[in-house]
């Protein structure tokens, strides 16, 4: 293998792994076989695994994630793609009603273990309707679990714990990161499913970082520690299970938090992150949280327009800034 | 079907009715929380379709689901206790009466966001088709169900796929409240749409069990050996309302009377008088069907309630609700 990986070749390696050793993990989705994914996130599937395990669908995806459903209830591992996350709007009902639902009101009687993978997220002026991060939608739901990677190494070792989970996972690949490389995972590498990364280590601020953000929180605490702060950088990767222990172990260090999220700040992970600090670390804080999030607004097209309203290292500079001096 | 068979089905009709009229009691007494949506009237499709299906099949209803529940292996008694909060109940008296399920045998749920199970049927065709058993998936839906986005989604996707799953309407002429006739273009939502889809469409007497029985043995043969799905639309009524205790005002007293006359109990019985089959034992059906209910409805009463900490397991599979560290 390459001593580099992108982000977006590590998702088709990450289920090729999969697949290769359970032959019971199947992906379907538009586009996905023959094109090899319209983010060419699912390359060399279909040569490797054939028409009977990687399958091209119509444009439904009420009738893909219904159907993954039914599948994993009768025995498969299905991972379903839904091109845009913003296009989960259409098969909300199997997301809120039916998927996390189902275990729950059958008294435990039908575990449904699949993967509904989507690429999520703003930067590449894609317009309202293809650049939302919709994570916060899916954590409003309890029964799903949501991974969202920032690393290439990452997607690898999630993709595999996330489809080796018996619970539902929504696995957020973020687009502004498809292009970025990093280093190849190793063979058999798993990443449990809600534990966080420690990314960078400091003493004075912690910044809690997602997909995304996470590298952005990085460029910030470079640009900080130019000016005498150091910043820790806690990669979430997963929103539920959600590892509040790491922040909190964080914070005990730190004393300052910094949420850093690109979905809207309305109802975002963040405020959830922050309610947990202030119940159970309020006496750990010596000044008050800040959060850093998308705008309220559906985003807009041109780039210096997005910028107004995604994070961005200026803004996350700006708020540590404000709390260092506090 | 053979006469034993007929008889057999008559009794899991009358075990069915008998049900239904005690949860509909149980209701009125304030023992049954929330809404039922009984299926009496509606018998004959569940009990027929179940006597062409193999133990194996896979079985997906929705809110109106007692009679699959019933039909396919799910004991009044279960039903009862799930329908009156016991611990004892089918789901743990976690589902109640909108969500009945006994995965154990196939019955893989009811439903109630009307539509959505027809992908998950959809899906359980594949898994079978990938796993190379020839299991079939079958979703019984209403009539108000094929206005949905997720039922043409399902008849193309099985259809391109070829994937053995039957899609069994039961079109018993009202959504809630609204003749599905006022609101749909054609005059067999199900059926007429199939075409469409390149899907075979059927109509059948959804209150003769024998022509249901028929009917979904042939489709179902049809799609065992791969030649993908079918629609059957099964005409019937509902002798309840809607739902609760809805008095079904808004149908008219002719209409009502004419398959009152149209009973698939009586069907039954008379075909099966038509084979000889003496009325003292047809009564002995009736008593058997009869007794069990009550002792149903006892045990049932009698079960505890559930352990409250149970509301924080079964999210998932763990069997907890921890969402975080
Ligand atoms: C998506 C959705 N819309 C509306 C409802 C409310 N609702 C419950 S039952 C029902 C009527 C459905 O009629 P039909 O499909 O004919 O089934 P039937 O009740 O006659 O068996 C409606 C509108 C619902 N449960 N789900």
């Amino acid at each position: 293998m390459a001593d580099v990986i992108t982000y977006r070749e590590a998702v088709a390696e990450g289920i090729a792994r999969e697949m290769r050793r359970d032959t019971t993990v199947v992906c379907l989705g538009e586009d996905i076989a023959a094109a090899g994914g319209v983010f060419k996130t699912t390359v060399g599937l279909l040569k490797e695994f054939g028409p009977e395990r990687v399958w091209d669908t119509p444009i439904s995806e009420q009738a893909i994630v219904g159907a993954a459903m039914g599948a994993a209830m009768t025995g498969m591992r299905p991972v379903a793609e839904i091109m845009f996350s913003d296009f989960l709007a259409c098969c909300w009902d199997y997301l809120a009603n039916e998927i996390p639902k189902v275990r729950y009101m059958t008294g435990g009687q039908v575990t449904v273990p699949l993967v509904v993978r989507t690429a999520n997220g703003g930067g590449l002026g894609f317009g309202a309707q293809h650049s939302q991060a919709t994570e916060n939608w899916a954590l409003t739901v309890p029964g799903l679990k949501i991974a969202a990677p920032a690393t290439p190494a990452d997607v690898v070792g999630m993709m595999a714990a996330a489809i080796r989970s018996d619970d539902p996972v929504v696995f957020f690949e973020h687009k502004a990161l498809l292009a970025t490389k990093g280093a190849p995972p190793p063979p058999g590498h798993v990443v449990e499913l809600g534990r966080a990364a420690v990314v960078r280590e400091g003493a004075d601020v912690t910044l809690v970082a997602l997909a995304s953000t996470v590298p952005l929180a990085l460029k910030a605490a470079d640009v900080l520690s130019g000016e005498g702060i150091e910043a820790e950088v806690v990669d979430l990767r997963c929103l539920v299970p959600l590892d509040a222990a790491t922040v909190l172990g964080s914070l005990r260090g730190t004393s300052r938090l910094v949420t850093v999220e690109e979905n809207p700040y309305q109802g975002g992970w963040g405020a959830t992150v922050v309610s947990i600090v202030a119940d159970e670390g309020f006496g750990l804080l010596d000044a008050p949280v800040r959060r850093v999030a998308g705008e309220c607004v559906p985003l807009p097209f041109a780039d210096a327009l997005e910028e107004q309203v995604i994070p961005t290292v200026d803004k996350v500079v700006t708020a540590v800034r404000g709390l260092a001096a506090y | 079907m053979d006469t034993a068979g007929l008889l057999a089905c008559y009794e899991r009709m009358a075990l069915i009715r008998r049900t239904e009229k005690a949860a509909h009691d149980l209701f009125l007494q304030g023992l049954v929380k929330g809404t039922t949506h009984l299926a009496a009237g509606q018998e004959a499709i569940a009990v027929g379709a179940s006597a062409a299906l193999r133990p194996d099949d896979y079985v997906f209803a929705t809110y109106r689901g007692h009679h699959h529940a019933l039909a396919r292996g799910a004991t009044p008694e279960e039903c009862l206790a799930e329908l009156m909060s016991r611990a004892t109940g089918l789901c743990k008296a976690k589902g109640g009466s909108m969500h009945l399920t006994k995965a154990a045998t196939g019955m893989l749920g009811s439903y109630a966001i009307v539509g959505s199970h027809l992908p998950m049927a959809v899906g359980a065709a594949w898994s079978a088709r990938l796993r190379g058993t020839d299991q079939l998936a079958v979703a019984f839906f209403g009539d108000g169900a094929t206005n949905i986005g997720a039922f043409h989604e399902s008849l193309n996707l099985a259809a391109v796929w070829k994937l053995p799953v039957l899609f069994v309407c039961e079109n018993n002429q009202y959504m809630e409240y609204t003749p599905i006739a006022d609101v749909t273009a054609v005059a067999r939502p199900a059926a007429d749409r199939a075409p469409a889809h390149g899907i075979p469409g059927e109509v059948v007497d959804g209150n003769d069990v024998v022509a249901v029985e028929e009917a979904v043995a042939r489709i179902a043969e049809r799609a065992r050996a791969g030649d993908g799905p079918a629609v059957l639309e099964a005409e019937t009524y509902r002798h309840f309302g809607h739902s609760r205790a809805d008095p079904a005002a808004y149908r008219p007293a002719e209409e009502v009377e004419r398959w009152l006359k149209h009973d698939p109990l009586d069907l039954a019985r008379g075909r099966l008088a038509e084979l000889g089959v003496g009325a003292e034992v047809v009564a002995e059906a009736d008593e058997r069907a009869r007794a069990v209910v009550e002792r149903a409805v006892e045990a049932a009463k009698a079960g505890p309630p559930p352990d409250p900490r149970e509301a924080l397991t079964d999210v998932w599979a763990d069997g907890g609700a921890a969402w975080r560290t």
